[in-house]
C-alpha cells in the first residue's frame, strides 16, 4: 500500500501532538529545537501563532508539524491570516498552506446553516484523505438532522477510515460502507479487493478483501435499483415535457383539424418572453427581486404566444380550415420565418438563470437525486392536463368549442360565434405552447431551435395517442417518453429514436388510428 | 323462411358505437332479383346496415351471408365489391377531378383491378360501347368529358348510379337515390331501379314515400337498430307499431 | 367542349415540356461550348453545372408530384430516398479515389480518421460502377417498399403519413450523422476524383454528366407521364378525390399508393445518383427534415398535379435560391417560409396555375391541385 507510510507518519505526528497537547509550550520546545521562536523575548506567543509563524519556516519538518497543529487546533478564524501568509509566501509554503485552509474551511462549513454547504464540506473532507477529519465528521453527523447530509458525513468518515490503513478500522468501514450503499466507496473497496487477491496478500488483507467484496455486491445491487428508479423518473420527466407540448398540438389538431408545425416556435416565443422578462428584471429592478422574474414571466410567456397564435390564426390558418396537409405546409413556413427571426434578433444562444428555488434537487434515497426543475415540469404538466380537462369538458366555454367542432353550422345557428371560437381556441393552444416554453427554459438553453428539438416527438405522440382524446395524448407521451429513456442506455439516444419510430409504425399496424380512436358515424369521414 | 333463394341474409348483426347500439340484433334478408325498400326514422340504423353489408363498418357480432353462403363479416370493402356488392352513397360520391367518362371507366367491372393490369390496360371497344350505353341510360352523354365535380347534385346522383351499374353487382345497395332530384328525375330513377331489379337484387333506403310506393314490392321498417315490420307498403302503413314509431314520437314531443 | 379544354391542356403541357427539354438538352450545352468565354451569350461551366444540379432536383420533384400532386399522399421523407441514391453513388465514387486520397490509402479518408482498418462488407458492391448504379435505384426502392408496405397497409394516411415520413427523415438524418454507420458521419462523402475513368474536374466530364442528367429527366418525365395518362393514373387521382369511394369501385387503394411511393423513391434515388458526381459531396445535411420539405415547396411553387409544374418549380426555386443566398444569405429562410405560406394560401395551383389563368383569360379551368376540403376530416 502506497499510502501506508505517509498515513502512518501523519497519524503519528497527530498522535504525538495529541499526547503533548497538555503542555503546548513543550511542543514547541520538543519539535522545534532550532527555532528562534523559543527565545524568551516572546513568551506570550500562543501555539497557534507560533505555528502560523512556523509555516514560513525553511525547514520542511517544522512546516508540516505546524500544519498538523493548525489542522488540529485551528478554526475558520485563521483563514484570513492564512490567506495573508499565502499571498506573500513562496510556492512550497503555499502548497503547505492550501490543505490547511481547505480543511479548516470545510470543518467550519460542517456546521454551516445551509445543508448543501454542510454536505459538500463533508464530501470534500473525504477527498482530503486526512484522518483528523474523521472525528469532526462523526461529531457533526451526531448532531445532523437532514438525513442526506448525515449520510454523506457518515460516508465520508468511513471512507477516511477505509483509507486509514488501520486493519480493524478498515474492516468496520468496509462493512459500514456496504450498509450505506455508498457509490463513492466502490473504487476504494475495489482496491482493497485487488490487494487481497494479490499473491503476497496477508491474512488480514484477505479478510478485508472478502468483507469489501460483500460490501461491493451490496452496493451494486442497490445501485441497480436506484438506476431503475432514476430511469423511470427521467422517463416521466421527458414524458411531461412531451405532454405539455403535445397538449396544444392535440387541441388544434383534434378540435380544429389543423396541424400546427409552428407549435414548436410558439413555444420558442414563450421561452424568449421568459428570457426578455428576466433581462428586464436585471436591468430595471433591484437584485433582491430577481427571482420574481420567473413567476412574472409566466403571464408574459402565455400572452406572447397567445398573441402570436391569434395573429397566426387571423392571417393564415383561417384560410386553410379543412385542408389538413395545407395547414401543415403553411405552418411549417411560419416556423421557418419565426426561427430565422429569433436567430437574427437574439443570436444563437441565450440562457435563462433558474430562480433559487428551482436550483438543485432532492435526494430521495441513496443514488437517486431528483432535480427540482424536472419535478417542477412534471407538476406543471399535471396542472395543465387538469386545467384543460376542466376548461374543455366542464366549462361553458369548452362546451362551445366542442360544439363548433362537432357541428359548425348548427353551432352558428345556435348563436355561437364560430369565428371567435376558432380564433380563441387556436390562441389558447398557442398560449399553452408559451407555457411549455416558459417551463423549458428551466431545463435547457433558449435558442431558435428550441421547438425543433421536440416537435417530431410531439407529433409522434399525437399520432400514437389518436386524435381528439386527451387520454390518448397522456398515455402516448408517457409511452414514448418512457420508452425513449428505457432504450437510451442500451442503444444511445440516436438509435433510441430510430427504435421509437419503428415502434410507432408497428403500433399503428395494430391500431391505425392511435390508442384512443373516436368511434361513431363521423369517425371515418 | 328458408335460406334458399336468398342473396343476402343478415343474422343478429350488432354494431356498437361506444355503448350506443346502431344495430341491435338486426335480422335482414333479401331474395335474388328482389327490389327491397328500407325505411325508418332518423338514426334507425339504415345506413349502418348498408355499411355493414358492404364492409365499410365492422359489426361487433353477427353474420352476413351473401350469395352462395359467403360470409361478408371480416372481409374488406374492395373484396366485397369484387364479390358483387355495389354501393351508392347517400351523399353523392364521385371523383370530382376526373371526367364523367373516366369515373365510369374506373368503375367498369374488369378481370383485375391490380396496379399493373390497370397501368397497362387499354379499353376494348366492347367496354367503350358499354360505357356509352350507360351514359345514355343516365342521361349524361352530353357531359361525358366534363369534370364530375362540375355536375349538378342530381347529375352526380345519376353518375354514381351509373358507376354502380357498370360494376355489374348482383346486389345493389342504394342510399337515398332521389334526394335533390326533381319529380321527373325521381320517376326516371324509379323506373331505372325497376329495370335493374330484373337482373339483380336491390336494397334502397328512401324517405320519399311517393317514391317508395312507386317502386316497392316489399318494405322493411327499421327502428332503433332492429327490423320491426316487413311487408307490402299497405301492410306496413297499416301496422300499429310502425304508426307508433312515426307518430307516437310526435305525441311524446308535444 | 370541355374535352377539348382538357386535351388542349395536356398537349400544351407536352409542348412546353418539349420546348423546355430542347432548351436544356441542346441550347444550354451549345451556349456553353460555342460562344467565346467573354461573350454575353456564353454560359459558364459553373452555371451549367449548377443547372445540372437543379435538374437532379427536378427529377426528385417529379417523384413527389406523382405521390402528392396526383395521389394526395404527402411524403415528407423524399430527402431520405434521395440520400440513399446519393450515398450509393458516393460510395462508388469514394472507392474510385483510391491512392489519390489524402492519406494515400485504398480506404476512403474518413475511414482512416476513424481507424477503420478494413473496408466494411457492405461497401464491397460499390467497388464497381454497376454496384453503385443499381444500388442507387434499388436501395431506395426496396426501402420504400418495406416502409410503404407497413405504412399503407395499415391505412396510415393523409397527415399521419406525412408525420411518419417526417419522423423517418429525422431518424435517417440522425443515423447518417453517426460515425459507426461507416458513411463518413457529419462530413459525408467527398473529394471524389473520377467516375468511370473520367476526371470529375474536367469540364467535358461535367458537360457529359449534365447531358446525362437532362436525358434522365426527360426519361423520368415520360415515365411519369405514361403513368399519369394510364387508367392507373386516373385511379391515383380518384384516390386523392375520395379514397373510400375507390374501394367501392373494387380497387385496393393502398397498393396503388405503395406503387407511386416506390416509383417516387426510385426517381429520388436516380436524382441522388446524378447529383453526387456533379456537386462532389453528399452529407447528412441533404437528407434531413428541411431538405425533404423543400422538395414539397418546389412542387407547390411549380404547381402540383402537373408534371411540368414540378420541373419548373424545382428549377425556379433553386435558381432563385442560388441568386438570393449570394446577396442576402440571412434572408433565404424568410423567403422559403414566405413561399410556403403564400403558395399554400393564395396560389394552390402554383406557377402553372398562374400561367394557365393568364392564357385562358381567367376562365374557370379545373383546379387540379385543390382536393375537396371534406377529403380528410380531422375529427
Amino acid at each position: 500500500m502506497k499510502r501506508g507510510p505517509c498515513a502512518l507518519a501523519i497519524a503519528l505526528s497527530i498522535a504525538l501532538s495529541f499526547v503533548l497537547n497538555v503542555g503546548p509550550k513543550s511542543v514547541n520546545a520538543e519539535d522545534e529545537a532550532p527555532a528562534p521562536a523559543a527565545a524568551p523575548s516572546a513568551p506570550a506567543l500562543s501555539p497557534i501563532e507560533q505555528a502560523l509563524a512556523d509555516l514560513s519556516s525553511e525547514n520542511a519538518e517544522t512546516r508540516s508539524a505546524a500544519v498538523a497543529l493548525l489542522i488540529e487546533k485551528g478554526d475558520a478564524s485563521l483563514i484570513p491570516k492564512l490567506d495573508d501568509i499565502r499571498a506573500t509566501a513562496d510556492r512550497a509554503v503555499r502548497q503547505a498552506i492550501k490543505p490547511v485552509v481547505d480543511l479548516l474551511k470545510n470543518r467550519a462549513n460542517l456546521s454551516s446553516e445551509l445543508p448543501d454547504y454542510r454536505r459538500s464540506a463533508a464530501s470534500d473532507l473525504a477527498s482530503t484523505g486526512r484522518r483528523e477529519a474523521i472525528a469532526w465528521l462523526q461529531a457533526a453527523a451526531a448532531k445532523e438532522e437532514v438525513w442526506w447530509v448525515r449520510y454523506t458525513m457518515e460516508e465520508s468518515a468511513n471512507l477516511l477510515e477505509l483509507r486509514s490503513g488501520d486493519g480493524a478500522a478498515q474492516l468496520g468501514a468496509a462493512k459500514k460502507l456496504g450498509e450505506l450503499r455508498s457509490q463513492n466507496g466502490v473504487s476504494s473497496l475495489q482496491e482493497l479487493i485487488e490487494a487481497g487477491n494479490a499473491a503476497e496478500a496477508t491474512e488480514a488483507q484477505k479478510t478485508l478483501a472478502s468483507t469489501a467484496t460483500a460490501a461491493v455486491s451490496q452496493i451494486e445491487s442497490w445501485s441497480t435499483k436506484a438506476t431503475i428508479i432514476e430511469t423511470i423518473f427521467r422517463g416521466i420527466s421527458l414524458s411531461s415535457i412531451l405532454l405539455i407540448m403535445s397538449l396544444g398540438l392535440a387541441i388544434v389538431f383534434g378540435l380544429m383539424g389543423v396541424i400546427n408545425m409552428a407549435h414548436g416556435e410558439l413555444m420558442m416565443i414563450g421561452a424568449y418572453a421568459t428570457f426578455v422578462t428576466q433581462q428586464a428584471f436585471i436591468a430595471w429592478l433591484p437584485p433582491e427581486s430577481f427571482d420574481w422574474y420567473f413567476p412574472a414571466s409566466l403571464p408574459m410567456a402565455f400572452l406572447a404566444s397567445f398573441g402570436a397564435g391569434w395573429l397566426l390564426e387571423a392571417t393564415v390558418i383561417r384560410f386553410l380550415y379543412g385542408r389538413l396537409l395545407e395547414t401543415l405546409l403553411a405552418t411549417w413556413g411560419i416556423s421557418l420565418i419565426l426561427m430565422q427571426s429569433a436567430r437574427v434578433y437574439f443570436g444563437d444562444l441565450t440562457a435563462v438563470i433558474a430562480p433559487q428555488s428551482l436550483r438543485g434537487g432532492v435526494q430521495v434515497m441513496v443514488g437517486v437525486y431528483l432535480p427540482y426543475n424536472r419535478i417542477f415540469i412534471i407538476i406543471l404538466s399535471i396542472i395543465c392536463v387538469v386545467g384543460i380537462y376542466y376548461l374543455l369538458f366542464r366549462s361553458n366555454l369548452g362546451m362551445r368549442v366542442r360544439a363548433v367542432t362537432q357541428n359548425r353550422n348548427m353551432s352558428a345557428c345556435l348563436g355561437i360565434p364560430t369565428r371567435k371560437v376558432d380564433s380563441y381556441t387556436f390562441a389558447f393552444a398557442s398560449g399553452l405552447a408559451g407555457i411549455a416554453g416558459w417551463a423549458l427554459t428551466m431545463v435547457g438553453n433558449v435558442d431558435p431551435g428550441l421547438g425543433q428539438n421536440y416537435i417530431v416527438d410531439s407529433f409522434m405522440v399525437v399520432v400514437t395517442g389518436g386524435v381528439g382524446k386527451l387520454a390518448g395524448t397522456i398515455w402516448a407521451s408517457l409511452g414514448i417518453g418512457g420508452l425513449n429513456k428505457v432504450i437510451e442506455p442500451f442503444t444511445g439516444a440516436v438509435y433510441g429514436k430510430v427504435f421509437i419510430l419503428v415502434g410507432v409504425i408497428l403500433f399503428l399496424q395494430w391500431r391505425p388510428s392511435g390508442l384512443f380512436a373516436a368511434k361513431g358515424r363521423s369517425a371515418d369521414a | 323462411m328458408s335460406a334458399e333463394g336468398l342473396i343476402l341474409n343478415c343474422e343478429n348483426v350488432v354494431v356498437d358505437y361506444d355503448g350506443f347500439k346502431a344495430l341491435n340484433n338486426c335480422n335482414f334478408s333479401v331474395h335474388y332479383n328482389e327490389l327491397r325498400v328500407v325505411i325508418g326514422p332518423n338514426g334507425a340504423g339504415k345506413t349502418t346496415l348498408l355499411d355493414c353489408i358492404c364492409g365499410k363498418t365492422k359489426p361487433s357480432s353477427g353474420k352476413i351471408a351473401f350469395g352462395n353462403n359467403i360470409e361478408l363479416v371480416g372481409k374488406n370493402a374492395e373484396d366485397i365489391t369484387k364479390l358483387g356488392v355495389g354501393r351508392k352513397f347517400q351523399a353523392p360520391s364521385v371523383y370530382g377531378n376526373l371526367t364523367v367518362w373516366q369515373n365510369l371507366d374506373l368503375s367498369l367491372k374488369r378481370a383485375s383491378k391490380g396496379v399493373f393490369p390497370t397501368l397497362m390496360g387499354k379499353s376494348t371497344s366492347a367496354e367503350r360501347e358499354r360505357i356509352n350505353e350507360t351514359l345514355n341510360t343516365i342521361g349524361l352523354t352530353q357531359d361525358a368529358h366534363s369534370r364530375a365535380g362540375s355536375l349538378s347534385h342530381g347529375q352526380k346522383q345519376w353518375l354514381e348510379i351509373g358507376m354502380v351499374i357498370l360494376q355489374d353487382p348482383s346486389l345493389l345497395l342504394v342510399d337515398e337515390p332521389v334526394a335533390g332530384m326533381s319529380d321527373k328525375e325521381t320517376e326516371q330513377t324509379g323506373r331505372l331501379l325497376q329495370t335493374l331489379s330484373e337482373k339483380q337484387a336491390i336494397v334502397v333506403i328512401e324517405h320519399d314515400m311517393d317514391f317508395v310506393r312507386q317502386i316497392a314490392r316489399i318494405v322493411t321498417v327499421l327502428a332503433e337498430g332492429t327490423v320491426i315490420c316487413e311487408g307490402t307498403v299497405e301492410h306496413v302503413q297499416a301496422d300499429q307499431h310502425v304508426r307508433e314509431i312515426y307518430l307516437g314520437r310526435a305525441k311524446v314531443a308535444h | 367542349m370541355p374535352e377539348q379544354i382538357q386535351s388542349q391542356q395536356d398537349s400544351r403541357e407536352t409542348l412546353s415540356f418539349y420546348l423546355v427539354g430542347a432548351v436544356f438538352l441542346i441550347v444550354m450545352p451549345l451556349l456553353n461550348i460555342l460562344p467565346a468565354e467573354d461573350s454575353w451569350l456564353h454560359l459558364s461551366d459553373f452555371r451549367l453545372n449548377q443547372f445540372g444540379k437543379f435538374l437532379c432536383f427536378a427529377i426528385l420533384a417529379l417523384g413527389l408530384d406523382l405521390t402528392w400532386g396526383y395521389c394526395g399522399v404527402l411524403s415528407l421523407g423524399q430527402g431520405v430516398f434521395f440520400g440513399f441514391g446519393a450515398y450509393c453513388m458516393g460510395m462508388y465514387l469514394a472507392l474510385q479515389i483510391g491512392k489519390e486520397s489524402v492519406y494515400g490509402s485504398e480506404l476512403p479518408d474518413f475511414m482512416v480518421w476513424t481507424q477503420v482498418k478494413e473496408l466494411p462488407l457492405f461497401w464491397y458492391p460499390f467497388k464497381s460502377f454497376w454496384g453503385g448504379f443499381l444500388g442507387a435505384i434499388l436501395v431506395p426502392v426496396i426501402f420504400a417498399t418495406i416502409f410503404g408496405f407497413l405504412a399503407f397497409r395499415s391505412r396510415i394516411k393523409g397527415v399521419y403519413f406525412a408525420i411518419i415520413t417526417q419522423a423517418l427523415a429525422f431518424a435517417a438524418w440522425l443515423v447518417f450523422n453517426r460515425n459507426e454507420t461507416r458513411l463518413g458521419g457529419t462530413n459525408g462523402l467527398t473529394d471524389f476524383k473520377q467516375v468511370l475513368g473520367y476526371r470529375l474536374s474536367d469540364p467535358s466530364t461535367q458537360l457529359g454528366l449534365y447531358i446525362v442528367t437532362v436525358v434522365a429527366l426527360i426519361a423520368s418525365f415520360l415515365l411519369c407521364r405514361w403513368i399519369v395518362a394510364s387508367r392507373a393514373g386516373k385511379v391515383l387521382v380518384a384516390i386523392r378525390d375520395s379514397e373510400s369511394r375507390v374501394t367501392f369501385s373494387g380497387y385496393t387503394p393502398w397498393v396503388y399508393k405503395l406503387f407511386v411511393f416506390v416509383v417516387a423513391a426510385g426517381l429520388a434515388g436516380l436524382a441522388g445518383m446524378l447529383y453526387v458526381p456533379q456537386v462532389g459531396i453528399i452529407t447528412p445535411a441533404q437528407i434531413g427534415v428541411l431538405p425533404s420539405l423543400e422538395v414539397v415547396i418546389w412542387v407547390a411553387v411549380g404547381g402540383r398535379g402537373t408534371l411540368i409544374g414540378a420541373v419548373l418549380g424545382a428549377v425556379v426555386v433553386n435558381f432563385g435560391r442560388s441568386v438570393l443566398t449570394n446577396y442576402f444569405p440571412e434572408a433565404w429562410p424568410f423567403i422559403l417560409g414566405g413561399l410556403f405560406v403564400v403558395v399554400v394560401t393564395m396560389f394552390p395551383d402554383g406557377l402553372v396555375g398562374i400561367i394557365r389563368k393568364l392564357f385562358s383569360g381567367g376562365s374557370p379551368t379545373a383546379s387540379v391541385a385543390m382536393p375537396k376540403p371534406q377529403a380528410q376530416g380531422g375529427r
